[in-house]
């Protein structure tokens, strides 16, 4: 096998990149996902749809751009990180976080939300009049029933995040180790004109990727006939 | 012609601005080469009627898709390694190769006095980040890479360098302020014959194997009339006066 | 208004095109119907009442205990009012077992607060055998029942019912009804019953309450409210009386039952088979099913014939019918819809002694 120490790197760095943008946006999405399911407030609810499903439309390279100027020492993130004493986040992996979280956020709320909107209020009722607090029936009722939500979320921004290519090449600066994940890596060596690795990672990033969507899939139907 | 024109296809001859003698051709322009080829196109129009139609790309690019059927009917290249390779397999006509400029290094940063024309900003070491092109891809990226070399320094600055996947991303990151100062192409930033912003250091030819740019006419481009009209211009005096005024050097 | 066995709600709630603004007084204990047609607020009402919609103005306090006043700024949220609640449709966790369904509510109470046990709710509702089911698995009846355990485990000071039969069938219906029952019977908890089925309100509520239009049109105990000549629903065709008695002999020959409605009055009712004599017996009678005569009537293939006096009358203008509304010699009152000439030629005047002739009762429980 042709790869290099970079190659196993840029591996190890995009399951990292994956895992935690995954992460995160279980972390954030969720209660978004909650509001724009439950919030009476129409207006407001279109317009943070409308911004949150924007990633799906727009070209990477355009979030990647501005990015790169709001991250920046000029712009208001950057002035901010610097204030804090974080110094500007372009070219580090928090930066990448932040730009691979943004690319990911629709595939992580829209499962969500449609999970929450599907359970509705009729079983969070329930529990209330069991005695339930809002916070518990959200992990005793809600967590479980949306589990396929979660699930579905979960999958799709690691995957997504893992094939993730526009806004890291925007805002990484190819560094190994730090910000050159395995899709750049690819696009490094196809401009190199290293075919064999190019080849390499991009039939093992396929296979991946397949794999974990044929899991997706087949838990879904495992679950039919279930409730 | 002696039957009236039909206005049918007279809206076909008034919508083509191309008379009908004249050809078209495809070139492939490396990035850095961008500006000075949206000059030059004019004025090889003026002179021969054909018109030239750039797509601009890293050479690396450029070169894929050359391998891949892409319509292109002449390269100009960042370097002359990629034209040397493609006669090797067969795609461009041998005796057409030659160097049309002689890319400068330069230094560069956006902020207006972070660089006095010395490489002494280098050497001080206050800053974060140095942008430089991919080397594995880029001909601007190594001859960085063998500058920082050569002054001792890229050892010390390795863990600070970030990369554009071509000299304009890299550009890019030095001019939004995410990277305080960077290597390009001089063309980039060179404007009437002076640095157009920011600061400067002009890296001295001797610090980096030179950057030799090639053009080789492309297999697609042998019967075009208008692509041999294209290199003859490119090596007129007139193209050689543009040239240099976007810093490029002129093999002798 | 001292008397801590009572509820007090008063409620003014708004919505587009929809205006919810009652102010009741209700017994603390005994089941009181919600009655009305769709539309009518009574499920806003008893959602106001669990805090599962909040009413602008609003003031309920229960037996003692303030749950909301607008005025002071206090609203006690659902999930802090000791109630229970049994849904339209029973609404159960899809991803519980009936076990635990059953459970998920009185793990959240103190277990000193405990005063129904599982398997006392299990027994009354009688699933024990469903124990270990998802709700996915159930009939309709099945997950009723269920709901209505499941909300009696949390040991409720008040329990709240949203048509628990309406979504189900008429066999479902007869099998959920039964357990309702017992629940009065054997647990005293006060019970606020949503329904728009009159047999229902009939056969369970001992309080009655007629919304309207998200207004109180009448409130009352259940057996005088359904007298009232005013209510347009009991002037249709379903105007009916409720009459309380104690379960007399039994006869085996002609399958029998006899109930004692007062010291004179005694019907006699096909059944199938004895009830216990003294048990407390409810039974529906018709006001079409009543006929009136000066004198007892002889001879008659009509079993039952009570001495009445006349209390007063109605003209049901539509029908062309008169509504009499009589009482019995222990104080009951039942309803006779005759024909307007039937009405001249027995000169009915008040305090008229007559008979009336029963062609049909129903026995509500038993």
């Amino acid at each position: 096998m042709p790869l290099t120490q970079n190659d196993f790197a840029a591996i190890g760095l995009s399951l990292q990149l994956a895992s935690l943008t995954t992460l995160l946006l279980l972390l954030l999405g969720t209660p978004l996902a909650w509001w724009l399911a439950h919030s009476r407030r129409r207006w407001s609810k279109r317009l943070v749809s409308a911004l949150v499903a924007l990633p799906l439309v727009l070209p990477p390279t355009v979030l990647g751009f501005y990015l790169l100027v709001l991250l920046g020492p000029h712009g208001w993130i950057g002035q901010l990180t610097q204030s804090l004493g974080l110094g500007t986040l372009t070219f580090s992996f928090s930066g990448l976080l932040i730009g691979a979280a943004l690319c990911s956020l629709p595939f992580v709320v829209q499962p969500l939300q449609n999970a929450f909107e599907a359970i509705g209020r009729a079983p969070l009722e329930a529990a209330a009049t069991l005695r339930a607090s809002p916070l518990d029936s959200f992990f005793t009722v809600v967590v479980p029933l949306a589990r396929p939500g979660f699930l579905t979320a979960a999958t799709l921004s690691f995957a997504h995040t893992l094939g993730e290519f526009g806004v890291v090449l925007m805002i990484g600066g190819n560094i190994p180790g730090k910000t050159q994940v395995v899709a750049i890596q690819i696009y490094n060596h196809v401009e190199g004109m290293h075919y064999a690795q190019a080849h390499w990672l991009a039939g093992g990033m396929l296979l991946f990727s397949f794999l974990i969507l044929l899991l997706l899939y087949a838990g879904r139907q495992n679950r039919q006939g279930w409730s | 012609m002696r039957r009236p024109v039909r206005p049918v296809l007279l809206v076909f001859a008034l919508s083509s601005s191309l008379p009908s003698w004249a050809g078209s051709l495809q070139v492939a322009v490396a990035a850095n080469f961008t500006a000075p080829f949206q000059a030059l196109a004019p004025l090889f129009e003026q002179a021969t009627g054909h018109q030239a139609v750039g797509a601009f790309a890293a050479t690396g690019q450029l070169y894929a898709q050359i391998r891949h059927g892409a319509p292109f009917e002449v390269l100009l290249s960042a370097d002359s390694s990629t034209p040397r390779r493609l006669i090797e397999e067969g795609e461009g006509v041998a005796a057409s190769r030659f160097t049309y400029a002689t890319g400068k290094l330069v230094l560069w940063s956006a902020q207006p006095d972070y660089l006095d024309g010395t490489p002494a900003a280098l050497h001080a070491g206050k800053f974060r980040h140095l942008a430089i092109a991919n080397p594995q891809t880029a001909p601007y990226g190594l001859a960085a890479l063998q500058t920082l070399e050569q002054l001792g320094l890229r050892e010390h600055l390795a863990e600070r360098l970030v990369e554009g996947q071509s000299i304009s991303q890299t550009q890019q990151f030095i001019a939004s302020g995410n990277a305080e100062l960077g290597f390009i192409a001089l063309a980039q930033v060179y404007r009437d014959g002076r640095i157009s912003s920011g600061s400067a250091w002009q890296v001295p030819a001797n610090l980096h194997t030179p950057l030799h740019q090639d053009a080789l006419l492309l297999n697609r481009g042998r019967d075009n009339p208008a692509a041999q009209a294209w290199l003859d211009f490119l090596q007129s005096p007139q193209a050689a006066e543009v040239i240099r005024a976007f810093g490029y050097d002129l093999a002798d | 208004m001292h008397d801590p066995a009572q509820i007090q709600a008063r409620f003014v709630l708004q919505h587009p095109g929809f205006c919810l603004d009652i102010d009741l007084q209700l017994p603390g204990r005994g089941i009181t119907a919600l009655f009305g047609h769709s539309g009518s607020g009574k499920t806003s009402c008893l959602r106001c009442v669990a805090g599962l919609e909040q009413a602008g103005t609003g003031y309920l306090a229960v037996n003692g205990d303030c749950w909301q006043d607008s005025a002071r700024g206090l609203f006690v949220p659902t999930y802090r009012r000791p109630i229970g609640y049994v849904f339209q449709e029973a609404n159960l966790f899809a991803h519980l077992d009936v076990r635990d369904n059953l459970l998920y509510g009185s793990r959240r109470i103190p277990r000193a607060a405990r005063q129904v046990a599982l398997q006392q709710a299990v027994d009354l509702l009688g699933i024990g055998h469903l124990l270990q089911r998802l709700p996915g698995r159930l009939s309709g009846g099945e997950r009723q029942r269920v709901g209505i355990a499941r909300a009696l485990l949390t040991s409720p000071r008040l329990l709240l019912m949203d048509e628990p039969l309406a979504s189900l069938d008429l066999q479902r219906r007869q099998e959920v009804m039964p357990y309702l029952e017992r629940l009065q019977r054997e647990l005293d908890i006060p019970l606020l019953y949503v329904s728009h089925a009159p047999d229902e309100v009939a056969r369970l509520a001992d309080h009655l309450v007629v919304l309207e239009e998200g207004r109180v049109r009448a409130c009352g105990p259940l057996q005088e409210t359904l007298l009232r000549h005013d209510l347009p629903m009991f002037q249709e065709e379903d105007a009916q009386a409720v009459l309380h008695g104690l379960a007399g002999a039994f006869d085996e020959h002609y399958g029998l039952q006899a109930v004692q409605l007062d010291e004179q009055s005694r019907l006699l009712q096909p059944a199938r088979q004895a009830v216990a004599p003294g048990t407390p017996l409810r039974l529906k009678v018709r006001a079409r099913d009543v006929g009136l005569s000066l004198a007892q009537v002889q001879h008659s293939s009509l079993l039952n014939h009570l001495a009445v006096r006349v209390c007063d009358w109605q003209e049901v203008p539509q029908l062309s019918y008169v509504q009499v509304r009589l009482q019995l010699p222990g104080g009951q009152q039942l309803l006779a819809r005759i024909t307007r000439y039937s009405f001249d030629q027995l000169g009915i005047h008040s305090g008229q002694a007559l008979w009336a002739q029963l062609k049909s009762v129903s026995l509500l429980n038993g």
